[in-house]
């Protein structure tokens, strides 16, 4: 498979008529407070390096003003960059013409946008075969590959219907069927579902999860809500006062949070659905009887040791052979928010 | 202290020899270009009185079924279009059918004119703040200037006749349609743009695909006070020689009748309310897809 990986290189944003002039006092030390209030220019982005890995959803969290929106507005280039590279299959997108940025957009990225931003006046259909429109893909095949995205998002019938006819759920489903249609290697998701009600929510990102397991598409996810980073996220990076301030897959952000802000954000998480069973194991020592996967999760192994009355368990690898072996109190230990946090 | 009592005014010699020089050299210009300016207009003259002649000339019941036709299609009223038939009846029973096919036809090819240029003159103006920065105070003179004002150059260039009648009602009427299109395409929500950037829209693209099917309300609404504002120009217009209904109001004033002023006056009324009732149904269509809300 094609290496779909977008890697972000010393990318710096600094708002404002002469950002370029502020980046080496920025990277001097200079702090966000004292730019804006000495030289009015607002800090987005410091020195942002990722990678971002292919076929895979890299989650951005931060909050409000983080930066993350941002961000992600970099790799299209919705905003232009003050210093950096943003680099997929071998282009700069910063360097990019015009001419060859807009056949990027086309064809590589797509985007699902927290207010949906679904044109009003079209239809549903129309909406949904919005980006190959653009294309120039006839109107007969647009309308059939809109059609088929549709109905994976769970919108037979809707065809006809204008967005301000559906819930924000509903609506959110043609801007993610929007994006699929497009059929482009980046998706782009910039805090798609922050504007769902909880259970919504989570509906979409089963959908997410589920299409992702045949698509393979490179995912870029913006949120600022940790439970959804970890649900969703194989790497996670966490920006605050547009810096980042750690990186990795969501088991080492909650395990090894990098600093007293971090660590207070996964104070509140659920454990025991982050962390694999593979992290806790030890040596195998008796002769248990029951077997769990690895890379299940340590509620899956809680579940199962319990049903099945058992204080210990194997964990064996793809093939079915023993690796290694939790006993029910590591488990609930590794479950339990360590009193230091 | 003479200072503070009489204002330090120019000479009388130096103003005069100052308007004489304005009025002469326009004159000279008028020599000049004069000719090619009516031949460059004369397409526009030759295209209103064909339109003239072709209301005037087809036989009213057939006018009649046109403008019924006409209303239904924009306003998908049938109360509207028995309104407008009942109206026209009576406006031809109490004599002023043909001067009323006049006024229609100097309104139906004013509007199109302001259309034509106003819109894309908006669209222009909607891309720069600099662009709207030098348009918007032209539109402030032509909307405000007395109309007499701009009758004396326009006067001065063509004479009295159809052309200059008709560019006297653009130059009054077409500021609405150039403002709202600006305003339309100014309001059009910024997240839409953004999306339609995002997925590599160009420019053109952009202009078609969103800012101009979301402006279309507003860019009507500016049709709709344009075609108000050409209907009350008519009376001005009729003071350098438009035929219609106008000139009838003039023929009252003149000669203080009363009766005659009323019933003209009426007729443009009526035709100003069926166009504006019309066109405000065709633009509430034109909204169809945001009627219905999800609760």
């Amino acid at each position: 498979m094609a290496d779909n990986s977008i890697e972000v290189k010393g990318l710096y944003k600094i708002f404002g008529p002469h950002g370029d002039r502020y980046v080496d006092m920025v990277n001097d030390g200079m702090s966000k407070d004292e730019l804006n209030t000495k030289h009015k220019h607002v800090l987005g982005l410091k020195d942002i390096n990722i990678n971002m890995p292919s076929a895979k959803i890299q989650v951005i969290m931060g909050l409000s003003g983080s930066g993350k929106s941002t961000l992600i507005r970099h790799i299209n280039r919705l905003i232009e960059p003050t210093t950096g590279e943003v680099n997929f299959q071998g282009q700069d997108v910063c360097k990019m013409s015009k001419a060859d940025l807009q056949q990027f957009r086309r064809h590589k990225t797509a985007m699902v946008f927290q207010k949906f931003a679904l044109l009003p006046h079209r239809t549903v259909i129309d909406n949904t075969l919005y980006g190959i429109e653009l294309q120039g893909v006839a109107r007969g095949e647009s309308e059939e590959r809109a059609r088929h995205w549709l109905s994976r998002v769970g919108l037979d019938g809707f065809e006809d219907h204008y967005p301000n006819q559906l819930s924000g759920g509903m609506q959110q489903r043609v801007g993610l069927a929007r994006a699929l249609t497009n059929d482009a290697d980046i998706l782009l998701m910039d805090e798609a579902f922050s504007a769902l009600d909880p259970l919504i929510r989570m509906d979409m990102q089963s959908i997410l999860l589920e299409l992702q397991e045949e698509l393979h598409k490179t995912i870029v996810f913006i949120t600022h809500d940790l439970d959804e980073a970890l649900r969703l996220g194989d790497r996670i990076a966490i920006l605050r006062d547009g810096e980042v301030i750690q990186q990795g897959t969501g088991q080492e952000i909650v395990l090894k949070p990098a600093d007293a802000y971090i660590s207070d954000f996964v104070k509140e998480v659920n454990r025991g659905r982050v962390i694999k069973v593979d992290t806790i194991m030890g040596a195998a020592a008796s002769k248990t009887t029951l077997k769990i996967p690895s890379g299940s999760t340590l509620e899956t192994a809680a579940k199962k040791m319990s049903d099945s009355n058992k204080k210990s368990a194997q964990i064996t690898d793809d093939a079915g052979a023993s690796i290694g072996e939790i006993t029910m109190i590591s488990v609930i230990n590794a479950m339990v928010t360590p009193a230091s946090h | 202290m003479s200072i503070l009592t009489e204002f330090p005014e120019m000479s009388r010699t130096d103003l005069r020899d100052f308007k004489k020089g304005v009025d002469e050299s326009f004159r000279g210009f008028t020599r000049e270009w004069g000719e090619s300016i009516e031949s460059f207009f004369f397409p526009l003259l030759k295209a209103l009185a064909w339109f003239e002649r072709l209301m005037v000339a087809t036989p009213w019941p057939i006018m009649l079924v046109i403008l019924g036709a006409l209303v239904y299609a924009g306003s998908r009223s049938i109360g509207l279009v028995i309104g407008t038939i009942l109206t026209m009846l009576l406006i031809g029973y109490l004599g002023m059918w043909e001067d009323t096919m006049f006024t229609l036809a100097l309104i139906s090819v004013a509007t199109l004119i302001c259309i034509v240029l106003g819109i894309p003159l908006g669209i222009l103006m909607s891309k720069s703040d600099r662009t709207q920065a030098i348009i918007t105070p032209v539109l402030d003179i032509m909307q405000t200037i007395p109309a007499f004002v701009y009758l004396i150059p326009i006067l001065m260039l063509l004479g009295i006749g159809k052309v200059p009648g008709l560019i006297a009602v653009c130059i009054y009427a077409m500021p609405p349609v150039v403002r709202l299109t600006n305003l339309g395409i100014r309001l059009v929500d910024r997240d839409v743009l953004e999306a339609a950037d995002a997925f590599g829209a160009s420019t053109r693209q952009k202009l078609w695909s969103v800012q101009m099917p979301l402006a279309l309300p507003n860019i009507f609404a500016g049709v709709n006070q344009t075609i108000m504002m050409a209907l009350g120009m008519v009376v001005v217009a009729a003071l350098i020689g438009v035929h219609g209904l106008g000139q009838e109001v003039l023929k009252a004033v003149n000669n203080q009748y009363l009766a005659l002023g009323l019933m003209n006056g009426l007729a443009i009324v009526a035709i100003a309310i069926i166009f504006d009732r019309t066109s405000q149904k065709f633009g509430k269509r034109l909204q169809k897809h945001s009627e219905t809300i999800h609760g």
